[in-house]
């Protein structure tokens, strides 16, 4: 699948090269993605369960199970972009011996799509109006709408392809009692488990069914979890205890330091999280009844103001606050859609920070400070605003940047900083959390699963506010609402063309950032890991699992 | 004595039943939500299905006692199944099936559910079985090293009072109370991981220990987290042995033994000791739960994943019944152990009665 190896390492029996060893700070809970969310699951499950087709290191779509990816081209998806037809390659077994099936396939979108389940995955299976056995090996997916990112189920890391015989009597809510299914889940992956500890170690040997005769390299795997990431670091960079180690969010320097014991090194990767400052454009002021506090019937007095929350975006200072909190892992970006290249929108203003500009465009504005005590005002109201993100090492040395920065153009920054078990558990109960955003600005980084962006765009949709009639839930934190947005999203999901999909998403993009300054993206952030010098074959990848390409790694001598 | 146990272990129902139901409101007033570890890239409806689909949406009432009935009903029912079906001991017995019931859809016999963690969807007392092994061994052990070590520390810094071993001694133990493990831990492991590369700083649960190569290695695992976790009893404990045999010391009984000509070896170690141990023993009993309990803090440093990671990482993921059950065994094992430590006051001095 990768040229990358080497041919005198790509050859040879499996199980040549013995033991491997990996480990994730954050320990494995279940193995069955469906019902757990969490990145460690999932990952986790992407060394046994395998789905139709993942994403590479560049995000492009490569068929795993499937013979290859349909497209409108080759036929697999429909004109009117209303179905997708997959074939499963001939010959896939299961690592009982039995064949992969279509009925696999379909039970597994049933599985997913139980009204009982909980299933994590089941906005993947959003928009499915049928799921048709054609035969054996091939499966037809029809949507209800037109989907111009067909893509979703069946495809990467959080939706792989479940054994219909294992999981037959797991429907719906009998989903939690298949413990022994959920720990051991029978897959078509490079190993299968053979001890499931759960958040402790999971246990693996190599498939003796998979479909490469030399694959994978490594007879077993133990995949260790739990500690911090310092820990898991120290194992790899610096002792050598083991070959690999998941997701390492350390600052820059102590990675260095690490790294330079030899035993091995930082590998890192950029996706689409993007870490930012989203703005209130409601008032959150407690003086207002809970029933209109934050929502769009309130207004921010301060915020709704463009060149408020322009100058606030010119005064910082993005390339030192990457280079105070992440180092090589991250770069400074004013997109809200950093990646893929398609999407991303080559708005690079706000790199340069501009602080007599901000000042000049908060006088024009009105503000100025006329009580001289180095906050500005208008009509008796302060410049005053209270910044809350969650608690974090790197995040509040960018708040006290942030604070530093907005303080040198006269706004006065209140900072507070709330546990991220509450900030993004969504209790409406909590007037905590970043849902409902009781504070002017808050900052905090998502990103959108696999290459398309639709979705995540979608969320500031007018409507999608969070407000009390939703239970606060809702994905429009900013409370952004313009109709030509929405315009442009229909448009967006009316178009399969990608030249085309990707001159509307950068236009979205700009219309969130550098047009309305909603969003003040800060800094794309990378991935890091670190791998041993005796690991071969590993390649980051950012749009699926890390483990994606295990069954390509190899022990280098 | 066998009525007071008696009466004090009925009168531990209704306090233990109490303290299920304060953990329990503690637990539901806590902030938090088992979905805050989902990415932020499943939609908040979804989130809503999963939470539902853990029983979240049921009545706070009818939660409790459903935990109530599952820990107390269900739990032992499948422990008595698994002893009369599987175990050596009792597998003679005829097998019985108290945990089965007739599914009312279906006809067939299935198991009643059991409380189930929420991260991992699976009996959480699997799991805390799973766990005993690793924090007996590292946990329990560090305990009986630090008494070891402990125990004629406190006789001695007591015997040579003021000298300069007792003021080491008042020193190294000043050092292991004020010092805590999250320091000594990584501590450690720099200077024998990392420097000097002599142990390993990960500990493997898996290890089976089967011949005298996996019984070094397991023995060069346990060290580090062994002795970070003993030097804290061993600080704990020689302070109230040096207390107690310094109380001890200067009464009449010892200078009547001296007058009459024993041995002093005698007099320190059978008179003296004996005596000084009253108030050491039950120290130690209260500290047994502890064990139990396992070390949150040093468990994670050294990877030791046992019941005081499996607490910590259900609290980082709101994990309520895992956690409930949990601190509920703590709570079961404190009661137990301080009826444990009144009745060995008895038994240790015969002044003691409480009939």
């Amino acid at each position: 699948m990768t040229a990358l190896a080497p041919m005198a390492f790509a050859d040879g029996e499996r199980g040549r090269d013995g033991q491997l060893n990996i480990i994730y700070w954050q320990a494995p809970s279940i193995m069955n993605p469906f019902l757990s969310g969490g990145t460690k699951d999932l990952e986790a499950a992407s060394l046994v369960l395998e789905p139709l087709g993942r994403y590479d290191e560049k995000g492009a779509l490569v068929p795993y199970l499937a013979e290859e990816i349909p497209t409108v081209e080759n036929g697999g998806v429909s004109e009117d972009l209303t179905s997708i037809t997959w074939k499963i390659a001939e010959g896939m077994v299961w690592s009982d011996g039995t064949p992969v099936t279509s009925a696999d396939v379909k039970f597994t979108a049933e599985y997913c799509m139980h009204p009982e389940g909980g299933c994590a995955q089941a906005s993947k299976f959003g928009g499915v109006k049928e799921i048709e056995e054609v035969d054996a090996r091939t499966i037809k997916v029809t949507f209800e709408n037109a989907m111009p990112n067909p893509y979703q189920p069946f495809m990467g890391a959080q939706s792989p392809i479940l054994q219909k015989a294992q999981f037959a009597n797991c429907l719906g809510a009998k989903a939690p009692e298949c413990t022994e299914a959920n720990f051991n889940p029978i897959g078509t992956g490079p190993f299968v488990v053979k001890d499931f500890r759960p958040n402790d170690v999971v246990q693996l040997v190599a498939n003796e069914n998979f479909r490469d005769a030399s694959k994978p390299a490594f007879s077993t795997l133990t995949l260790k979890g739990g500690g911090d990431a310092a820990a898991a670091g120290r194992a790899v960079l610096e002792t050598g205890e083991f070959d690999y180690a998941w997701n390492l969010q350390l600052a820059p320097d102590v990675i260095a330091k690490m790294a330079e014991a030899g035993k091995g090194v930082p590998v890192s990767a950029f996706g689409t999280l993007v870490e930012r400052i989203e703005i209130n454009l409601t008032n959150p002021s407690s003086d207002l009844p809970p029933e209109t506090r934050a929502t769009l019937a309130e207004p921010h007095p301060i915020l709704s103001d463009f060149k408020v929350r322009k100058a606030l975006s010119m005064a910082i200072d993005r390339a030192l606050l990457t280079e105070v909190g992440y180092g090589q892992a991250g770069r400074a970006t004013c997109n809200f859609v950093p990646a893929p290249a398609l999407y991303a929108s080559d708005n690079t203003e706000c790199l340069t920070q501009d602080i007599e500009g901000a000042k000049a465009l908060l006088e024009e504005a009105g503000w100025t400070d006329t009580d001289g005590d180095g906050v500005r005002d208008k009509d008796g109201m302060k410049l005053a605003l209270l910044f809350q993100s969650s608690t974090n090492a790197v995040r509040q040395d960018f708040q006290a940047l942030i604070k530093d920065f907005w303080q040198q153009i006269g706004v006065e920054t209140e900072l507070r900083n709330i546990d991220g078990s509450v900030f993004f558990g969504g209790d409406p109960g909590s007037p905590d959390t970043f849902q409902k955003f009781y504070a002017d600005v808050e900052m905090y980084a998502n990103n959108f699963d696999g290459t398309d962006p639709q979705a995540y765009l979608g969320s500031r949709r007018c409507g999608a506010e969070p407000k009390p009639a939703s239970q606060w839930q809702g994905e429009n934190i900013n409370r952004f609402c313009d109709p030509a947005y929405d315009a442009l999203l229909d448009e967006l999901g009316r178009t399969g063309e990608l030249e085309k999909r990707g001159e509307i998403a950068r236009k979205l993009n700009d219309m969130l950032t550098k047009d309305t300054m909603t969003i003040l993206p800060l800094v794309d952030r990378g991935r890091v890991s670190g791998r041993s010098v005796t690991l071969g074959g590993v390649v980051l990848n950012v749009w699926d699992s890390e483990l994606w390409n295990v069954a390509d790694w190899y022990r280098v001598n | 004595m066998l009525n007071f146990t008696i009466r004090r272990l009925i009168l531990s129902i209704p306090t233990l039943l109490f303290i299920s139901l304060v953990i329990f409101m503690l637990l539901q007033l806590a902030p938090g939500d088992p979905m805050a570890q989902v990415p932020l890239t499943v939609p908040p409806e979804v989130k809503q299905k999963m939470r539902e689909a853990l029983g979240l949406g049921a009545p706070i009432h009818v939660q409790y006692f459903k935990w109530l009935y599952q820990f107390f009903v269900v739990e032992p029912s499948v422990f008595i199944d698994f002893l009369t079906n599987k175990s050596f001991l009792f597998g003679w017995l005829p097998d019985t099936h108290f945990s089965m019931t007739i599914d009312s859809v279906t006809g067939e016999l299935v198991q009643k559910q059991r409380v189930i963690s929420w991260q991992t969807r699976s009996p959480v007392m699997d799991i805390v079985m799973q766990r005993m092994p690793q924090t007996l061994w590292v946990v329990g052990l560090s305990y009986v090293v630090g008494i070891l070590i402990a125990i004629p520390i406190g006789i001695y810094s007591a015997y040579r009072h003021y000298s300069l071993f007792d003021q080491a001694g008042t020193f190294v133990t000043m050092v292991g109370f004020s010092i805590p493990p999250f320091f000594t831990g990584p501590l450690l492991i720099v200077i024998f991981s990392v420097s000097l590369g002599w142990l390993p700083s990960i500990y493997d649960t898996t290890l089976i220990v089967d011949s005298w190569a996996t019984f070094k290695i397991q023995l060069m695992q346990m060290i580090m987290p062994v002795m970070v976790l003993a030097l804290q009893t061993t600080a704990q404990i020689s302070r109230y042995m040096r207390s107690a045999m310094l109380d001890n010391l200067n009464q009449d009984y010892v200078r009547t033994a001296r007058a009459k000509g024993l041995k002093e070896s005698v007099v320190i170690m059978v008179h003296v000791l004996r005596n000084s141990m009253i108030p050491v023993v039950t120290v130690i009993a209260l500290g047994m739960p502890a064990i139990f309990g396992g070390a949150i803090i040093t468990e994670n440093v050294f990877k030791v994943n046992g019941i005081g990671q499996l607490l910590l990482t259900a609290l980082f993921a709101n994990d309520l019944p895992m956690v409930m059950t949990l601190t509920f065994i703590f709570a079961i094992l404190i009661v137990l152990f301080n009826l444990i430590a009144d009745i060995l006051y008895g038994v240790l001095d015969p002044r003691i009665r409480y009939d």
